[in-house]
């Protein structure tokens, strides 16, 4: 068994993975807003931003391919990692009880998931245009404003970003245990890194569809 | 018969080397051809089957809890003693070992004690190599602290937790050998019998506890290291498991039993709470360093502690002993606890219990020092009774703790029985009739990881050893006696509960052959002892089946044990009408009430020889000799 | 005080268990849990019925052989408490509680409450020692250990082995028992020269025994009766992730090494 092998067969080394996939995954998301709050800036600065990342097709692809990996990885070690948890505890408890879990750490998979048919939903619906009422390829701007113009969308759009602030709550917090940081100095930074993080990613994620809602984008 | 001690000669210091060089050694490439049993995990029995097999044996290794780790060993407070003098206090080998003849009342053998000195030292150095984490000074050199009446600073410790760090170190290397496959472990499985063949230990018989099934192991050697006796008074501080069946089955097969009626009472214990009590709870006796002894002057005396005034208490052991105060032996400490509960003074409920008060040490030192250095007992003390030490002086009473006396070995550690051995807290040899604090560990792994293993390799290499397997016909023979007696008490299907009857023997001891002892009291315990026995033979009700997990046929097992062994401690104490360590005869007393030993009369262990089912038990003598440390009456005053 | 209790029973390894209800009308405040158990199986004994079987030893908190769930928590309601410690006053008369074994793959039940935890040692036998025969110390003060080291290092060997940790993971993972363990060696100056080979044997081990995965809820944390910190699993996780990516590959020999 070489190194890979050692690495990727233990419980550890998984987790390892869903750390390091997670720290992309969450970089991107963190960027992904950014790009996206250019929509208060106007029509001109929101597309032109889209244009520069459609015209360079490594920087493009390059994201694309790192981060379907990354999700990839990040969902086939979740996998293996609950089919060990579900066999380690063939006989469940009459009266299950927890003590300190928090609700984030305990609707990971459920948070997982739905984010994982929002992805898909996203990509069907702002990448390719296919659910969107009136997609113009190109125009990122009059497809955000469209989009958010139907009422459920946003909700859908809302609920599945505080489904991100519950997942990033505790994966960004716990990707630091996971990769060995973990010492009195760093979990006091830890604790307010991760909620102040998850906090922004929901907060600048939903003000967005919320804007186009009330009316402030038109 | 003889009892030969087999000592070495030449002047004490030198017996040891001497007569390592003497023994015959068995060649290394022959040691796999010998097969050793173990029976017990703790310090003793993981530390020798572990060395035992680094030298090459193949050991298989006894215990009845679920794991070797679990062995009472592990719930050890306070420290292990070693003479390394690290603290330059005058510290050495020979102080060590005047220090635990003087405190075992005179009745140990001089020439297992030095020995017991002497190795002490490569203990500490064996532990800390193995990953034992002692508690260290800030310059990253090893702590020490002074411990139960010492004065020098030479007991080692790991916060409170010593026994449990020794005994995993132990039982590391143990698990290491079993990785090696030079061990083989049988945890959940205990001892019935020894087998002996030709006079020689070849063998034991087990239960194991989850099947039920009883079975025998062959061997070449059989060592126990099944621990102490305390439990035969129900309530005592050790485990619950803990009991006296391995050493006492090897005694109705041969080995001499010397002196049971040497069993130390632990001062500061949690008093008893009520009927529904299952053991006692120690607290380290450390807490008597700062803490401060007393009860009310005046008998029946029920005002709570903070009501009664200064000049109304009675800081009896600080008036009666004012050099050692608080700090007195653990024997002094205990028999004069219940002395003042027996006049009426004691406090707590039922009157059995004194004051261990840190009032003053809190106004001292400030709570926060305090709690520095007894947080976890206060926590502890706290938990088990809901009062808080700090605001309420803590309510302690002396409780069984340990036993000095069990199977008689010679230097060797071997018994009367050849090929079976004994060690650690289960043979009498280094205690005397009183153990010091912080020696039990050091004893216990003294014995596994530096005497066993060079003394049963002599006899290997020198005993006429016959090829045995288990179908030899003694085998059989003791694994259907013990088929028989689990049948028995099945059988019975009477009224009473297993417990019912370890409570009522247990009682009858406490009160009659407990802190203080007289001849009337143990007559009395003699006559009841065989009638208790008789109704539980009678009576007794075990549930459920031999062919199952059954902690209740467990139990019933021992009991049966305890109720024959509890007349032969009755029957030692009786004997010994003098008064020495833990052994306390009312009649032998000096005029201040202090314990009176009769040197000329008692000098010699007490190793009683097994006659049968219903013939009192032999005597036999080891005289001890004293040419090192002059037997002088112990005074704290 | 009354008490209802809901036990586990099961007859043996290989029986189909069901809870059964007791109740304990007169519970002394005073008595400890398992003393309340003791007075019931007296009495279930004087009926002629089977004790309810559980393990227990020292009953002082230190041997870590007792230990089952009450009301779904390991070790019952009192933080830093093993069950042997619990006593009946920390609850209110009347109060209905759930007692089970530890659930786990890799703890089958043997009877009852009582489990097997072998697992456990045979983790510690895949490397869980300091390889240092009888006999082969230096000085006990030869290599000084920083106060700090070596408390950390008490902080871990403090763990009883009791199993709670495993018992209260909602997957069933063995990782505070597992990282306190190596810590406790791998922190010393004694244990440098196996440190690599031991903790990836150890998580080996772990991993073959059937255990789950850490997803950090710090159940184990909150139920460890000796308050044993995950901070040592952050050391354990350290550790492994370095000896798989730099540490030797196969084990050399049994003759010495870790194993």
């Amino acid at each position: 068994m070489g190194w890979i092998g050692r690495f990727w067969g233990s419980s550890i080394g998984k987790k390892a993975v869903m750390a390091v996939t997670g720290v992309i995954l969450f970089g991107f998301l963190i960027g992904h807003m950014i790009g996206n709050l250019l929509v208060f800036g106007g029509p001109e600065k929101l597309n032109s931003y889209a244009m520069s990342i459609q015209n360079s097709a490594v920087l493009l692809w390059g994201v694309r391919g790192l981060l379907l990996v990354s999700v990839v990885l990040h969902i086939i070690a979740m996998i293996a990692l609950t089919r060990q948890n579900r066999a380690a505890r063939p006989v469940k408890y009459e009266h299950p009880s927890t003590v300190r879990a928090t609700l984030y750490a305990k609707t990971m998979r459920l948070s997982g998931l739905l984010l994982l048919a929002y992805i898909i939903y996203h990509l069907l619906h702002f990448t390719l245009g296919k659910l969107h009422p009136n997609f113009i390829e190109g125009d990122a701007y009059h497809n955000m404003i469209e989009g958010f113009k139907q009422v459920p969308v946003s909700i859908g759009y809302i609920v599945a970003m505080i489904c991100v602030g519950l997942h990033l709550r505790h994966g960004v917090w716990s990707l630091f245990q996971s990769v060995g940081l973990n010492h009195p100095r760093i979990n006091k930074f830890r604790e307010v890194f991760a909620a102040l993080f998850a906090a922004i990613l929901v907060l600048g994620n939903i003000s967005m569809p919320v804007a186009v809602m009330a009316g402030w984008l038109k | 018969m003889e009892l030969n001690a087999r000592i070495p000669s030449g002047p004490i210091q030198s017996k040891w080397d001497k007569h390592r060089f003497e023994m015959k050694l068995v060649n290394p490439a022959n040691k796999r051809r010998y097969n050793i049993i173990v029976v017990g995990s703790g310090l003793a029995g993981a530390s020798a089957a572990a060395s035992l097999a680094e030298l090459g044996y193949n050991v298989q290794c006894f215990c009845y809890q679920d794991s070797p780790r679990r062995a009472h060993s592990i719930a050890a407070q306070g420290g292990i003693n070693a003479a390394k003098n690290y603290q330059n206090d005058g510290d050495s080998v020979w102080r060590l070992f005047y220090d635990t003849v003087k405190g075992g009342d005179f009745r140990a053998r001089e020439a297992n004690v030095y020995r017991l000195a002497q190795v002490s030292v490569n203990i500490i150095d064996q532990c800390v190599a193995q990953g034992v984490p002692f508690a260290r000074e800030y310059g990253g050199l090893l702590a020490n602290r002074s411990f139960g009446g010492a004065q020098v600073s030479r007991t080692f410790y790991a916060r409170g937790q010593t026994g449990q760090q020794l005994l995993l170190g132990a039982y590391q290397a143990l698990e290491r050998q079993i990785a090696l496959g030079k061990v083989t472990m049988f945890p959940r499985t205990e001892m019935l019998d020894v087998v002996v063949v030709n006079g020689q230990a070849r063998g034991i018989v087990v239960r194991d506890m989850v099947s039920g099934r009883i079975s025998s192991v062959a061997a070449d050697a059989v060592v126990l290291g099944t621990g102490g006796y305390g439990n035969v008074f129900y309530l005592s501080t050790n485990a619950k498991g803990c009991n006296v069946t391995a050493a006492w089955r090897a005694h109705k097969r041969g080995a001499l039993f010397a002196n049971p009626c040497y069993t130390q009472i632990h001062p500061t214990c949690i008093p008893v709470a009520g009927e529904h009590q299952s053991k006692l709870t120690l607290m380290s006796e450390s807490l008597r360093n700062d803490g401060r002894v007393w009860v009310p002057k005046r008998a029946g005396d029920t005002r709570r502690p903070d009501q009664i005034p200064e000049d109304e208490r009675d800081y009896y052991l600080e008036r009666k002993y004012p050099s050692f105060g608080n700090l007195v032996p653990r024997d002094v400490a205990s028999r004069n606890a219940k002395q003042v509960c027996d006049e009426g003074r004691g406090v707590g409920r039922g009157g059995l219990g004194v004051y261990l008060d840190f009032a003053d040490a809190i106004k001292r030192l400030g709570k926060n020092a305090v709690a520095e250095r007894y947080g976890n007992l206060f926590q502890m003390y706290e938990r088990i009774t809901g009062e808080d030490g700090y605001t309420v002086p803590m309510r302690i009473y002396p409780a069984i703790h340990y036993a000095m006396g069990g199977i008689w070995v010679d230097y060797n550690l071997m018994t009367t029985v050849p090929g079976l051995y004994c060690i650690g807290e289960a043979n009498f040899s280094d205690h005397g009739a009183n153990r010091l604090g912080a020696s039990a560990l050091m004893q216990g792994l003294g014995d596994g990881y530096f005497v066993l293993p060079y003394t049963i390799g002599d006899y290997l290499a020198t005993a006429k050893l016959e090829k045995i397997g288990t179908d030899h016909a003694e085998f059989a023979r003791s694994e259907a006696e013990a088929n028989t007696l689990t049948r028995k008490l099945l059988a019975v299907k009477g009224k009473r509960t297993v417990d019912s009857f370890h409570r009522e023997l247990g009682k009858l001891l406490w009160d009659k052959c407990g802190m203080a002892r007289n001849e009337a009291g143990l007559k009395e315990a003699l006559a009841r002892i065989p009638t208790l026995r008789d109704e539980y033979w009678k009576n007794v009700t075990v549930p459920g089946s031999g062919e199952e997990l059954n902690q209740e046929l467990e139990k019933a097992g021992r009991v049966a044990d305890f109720l024959e062994f509890g007349e032969l401690l009755v029957t030692d104490a009786l004997h010994r009408t003098e008064s020495c360590g833990g052994h306390f005869r009312e009649e032998s007393q000096t005029p201040e009430g202090e314990a009176a030993r009769k040197d000329d009369e008692f000098s010699y262990a007490a190793a009683w020889e097994w006659k049968g089912a219903g013939t009192a038990p032999a005597l036999n003598k080891e005289p001890l000799t004293f040419e090192h440390v002059k037997p002088a009456q112990r005074s704290y005053k | 005080m009354k008490i209802t209790l809901n036990v586990w029973r099961q007859k043996g390894a290989s029986d189909v268990g069901r809870l059964a209800t007791y109740e304990v009308p007169d519970v002394s405040p005073d008595s400890s849990f398992l003393e309340m158990l003791d007075v019931l199986n007296q009495r279930l004994i004087e009926k002629g019925e089977e004790p309810i079987a559980f393990d227990h030893d020292c009953r002082e908190g230190i041997c870590g052989m007792c230990g089952f769930m009450i009301n779904g928590v390991a070790h019952g309601p009192e933080a830093a408490t093993t069950v042997c410690q619990l006593h009946m006053r920390k609850f209110k008369d009347g109060d209905a509680l759930t007692l089970e074994p530890w659930r786990s793959r890799a703890f089958p039940v043997l009877k009852d409450l009582v489990v097997n935890r072998s697992a456990f040692d045979r983790i510690v036998q895949a490397g869980g020692f300091i390889s240092v025969a009888t006999g082969n110390a230096p000085d006990g003060n030869a290599i000084p250990i920083p106060k700090r080291t070596a408390d950390l290092a008490m902080d871990a060997a403090a763990c009883i082995g009791c199993g709670a940790c495993v018992a209260s993971c909602p997957n069933g993972a063995a990782m505070l028992f597992v990282s306190a363990f190596v810590s406790k060696l791998n922190l010393l100056p004694q244990g440098q020269s196996e440190k690599k080979e031991r903790v990836r044997r150890m998580v080996e081990q772990m991993e073959k025994e059937g255990f789950g995965s850490c997803t950090n809820y710090e159940e184990c944390e909150a139920v460890c009766p000796k308050e044993i910190g995950t901070h040592f699993i952050a050391r354990l996780n350290r550790d492994f992730l370095g000896s798989a990516i730099t540490g030797p590959g196969q084990t050399s020999s049994a003759s010495g090494g870790a194993g």
